[in-house]
């Protein structure tokens, strides 16, 4: 069992306001994940020419200046650094590959949290309310931010098994379910060229729909092919710079509430994430369907897309498995 | 005279609502129950005993009402999964849409969702009587033994799966049915039935609206021509 949970602002006079909402509701789902926490912010984006880098050291005293000093050098710019509890955000000029693979050459012992224009990923071991507070999550501002609430059954409670996964720019991904053919796709994927970190099922999804991305495909399509190449379990809420989508597998049997008002979309494993969100009381309140890619992105509206084919694609296949 | 009791969930929590419920005796206590802020929260009114009216005022979480014997439960928005799980007897009415497994395992009673039904309604149902006033998702009455499932829109995919002697109506389309389970003849005891049971949920659809559908009883039986295979 796990909790998810993901809040999509259409208004921007809620961006203030985005991390005290998002806090309750992440917190709200402790019952369904204890042991572990984090979260995807989509705050305001780095200035142009630079991208967003946060990294992690499970040392709270870790000295971060050797990184942006090698940072400068490398990239001839001195990046400006941010440090929050046991992570630090370094704002660099050149692109999400390069700096990858400096920091994976030369900085093993730090992990990339995320990369991009506006995506900021913290994660930790501990409660989610422990999480929150580390990160004094209340108080950040942004579009939209998705989080996870963990309780660990097949892998260890560690920093890097935490979610949200991102292995591509800007792109974040939440699951609760687990997937039984990660494996031959982790795989297939690094023949592709995406690398991997953990053994973790969730870590190859987001792998997917990064490689689907990479090649062309919008949100909803790499969601509607992640239906016939992801099998087993799951409901994986995705961010993206400007978007937000829920998708939850053709059994449904991980649950899922949305939630639509004029000023955002809500997402939760529970509807009590959902009771304290303003105006909750006239919201529309619905369980997304089996195998329906449910995706909004900022200033384009609702979308509301593939209901029965892609469902009737997706039954099919698993009549074949 | 009647007596209403108030108990507001954001002062009292769910546990110490439920022990005051549990210890209603049927001669002396109150008949008349108001839950305000439910807030999705689990397990509210689950194993009353004793014909009161519980009347929640929200959306109510996971096993509302569950193991309910004798009481009604109304519930003035959603609930989630396992609405009136295992009920033995009296009524759940739900004002909202229920989510999956509603009814799962109850033996008696009567279960009503005025609005939709997600998957697994009536899951391995053993005597409960079901009328969902919207649709019902995927694998509703999945191994249902017996009872009464009533659907006045849609039945979504593999419909009476495995299903033993449930009697499962339909008014609307039926996405698909499930393994060993067909269409059935509407005879006119089970027009009688079906009238009684839309009578007793309040809804207005005429029985001739419906089909019915049921168990081909070719899977719970053994089949003597396999004999030779042991």
């Amino acid at each position: 069992m796990c909790g998810i949970v993901g809040l999509f602002l259409k208004q921007r006079f809620l961006e203030p306001e985005l991390g005290a909402l998002f806090s309750e509701m992440l917190i709200c789902m402790s019952s369904r994940g204890p042991d572990s926490a984090g979260f995807a912010v989509y705050g305001a984006p780095a200035p142009s020419g630079k991208l967003k880098v946060i990294l992690q050291h499970s040392d709270l005293g870790f000295d971060w200046s050797a990184i942006g000093i090698a940072l400068e050098k490398r990239f001839l710019d001195k990046p400006s650094v941010e440090v929050n509890s046991t992570h630090a955000r370094f704002l660099v000029k050149t692109d999400a590959q390069r700096v990858r693979s400096f920091l994976e050459e030369y900085f093993p012992e730090v992990r990339i949290m995320s990369v991009g224009h506006r995506i900021e990923i913290m994660k930790e071991t501990g409660s989610p309310e422990s999480v929150v507070e580390r990160f004094s999550v209340r108080r950040v501002a942004g579009s939209h931010a998705i989080g996870h609430t963990r309780m660990a059954t097949e892998s260890a409670v560690t920093t890097e098994g935490s979610h949200p996964f991102s292995t591509g720019v800007d792109l974040c991904l939440v699951h609760n379910g687990s997937l039984s053919n990660h494996n031959r796709l982790r795989q297939r994927l690094g023949r592709e060229g995406i690398e991997f970190h953990t053994e973790n099922d969730t870590e190859v999804a987001a792998g997917y729909f990064a490689w689907q991305l990479a090649n062309g495909a919008t949100l909803k399509e790499a969601l509607e092919a992640g239906l016939k190449d992801l099998d087993g379990f799951y409901t994986f809420t995705v961010g993206t710079e400007d978007g937000f989508a829920v998708l939850r597998d053709p059994i449904a049997c991980k649950p899922a509430v949305l939630a639509e008002t004029d000023d955002y979309v809500a997402m939760a494993s529970e509807y009590r994430s959902l009771a304290n969100l303003p105006g909750i009381e006239g919201a529309r309140i619905w369980e997304p369907e089996p195998a329906v890619v449910y995706n909004w992105s900022r200033g384009k509206g609702a979308e509301v897309t593939g209901e029965r084919a892609c469902r009737d694609v997706a039954l099919a296949e698993l009549g074949e498995r | 005279m009647m007596f209403t009791q108030t108990v507001d969930l954001a002062k009292t929590s769910v546990r110490a609502l439920n022990q005051r419920l549990h210890e209603l005796n049927a001669e002396h206590d109150e008949e008349h129950w108001r839950i305000l802020n439910p807030r999705g929260a689990h397990a509210i009114a689950c194993g009353l005993r004793v014909p009161v009216t519980v009347e929640i005022e929200g959306h109510a979480g996971y096993y509302c009402a569950g193991m309910n014997q004798k009481a009604t439960v109304i519930v003035h928005g959603n609930v989630a999964t396992g609405v009136a799980e295992n009920m033995m007897s009296g009524i759940v009415h739900v004002n909202g849409n229920a989510s999956q497994c509603a009814g799962a395992t109850a033996h008696g009673g009567l279960l009503v969702v005025e609005g939709d039904a997600s998957a697994r309604c009536g899951i391995s149902m053993k005597g409960i009587d079901i009328v969902v006033k919207g649709s019902a998702g995927h694998m509703s009455a999945f191994m249902a033994q017996t009872g009464n499932l009533v659907i006045c829109g849609d039945a979504g995919d593999a419909l009476g799966d495995s299903i033993y002697e449930a009697r499962l109506f339909v008014r609307g389309g039926v996405r698909s049915l499930g393994t060993d389970c067909i269409e059935k003849e509407m005879r006119p005891e089970h027009l009688k039935a079906l009238e009684t049971l839309l009578k007793q949920a309040g809804c207005d659809a005429r029985p001739e609206e419906f089909r019915r559908y049921g168990s081909a009883r070719k899977l719970y039986h053994f089949q003597i021509d396999n004999a030779s295979l042991y």
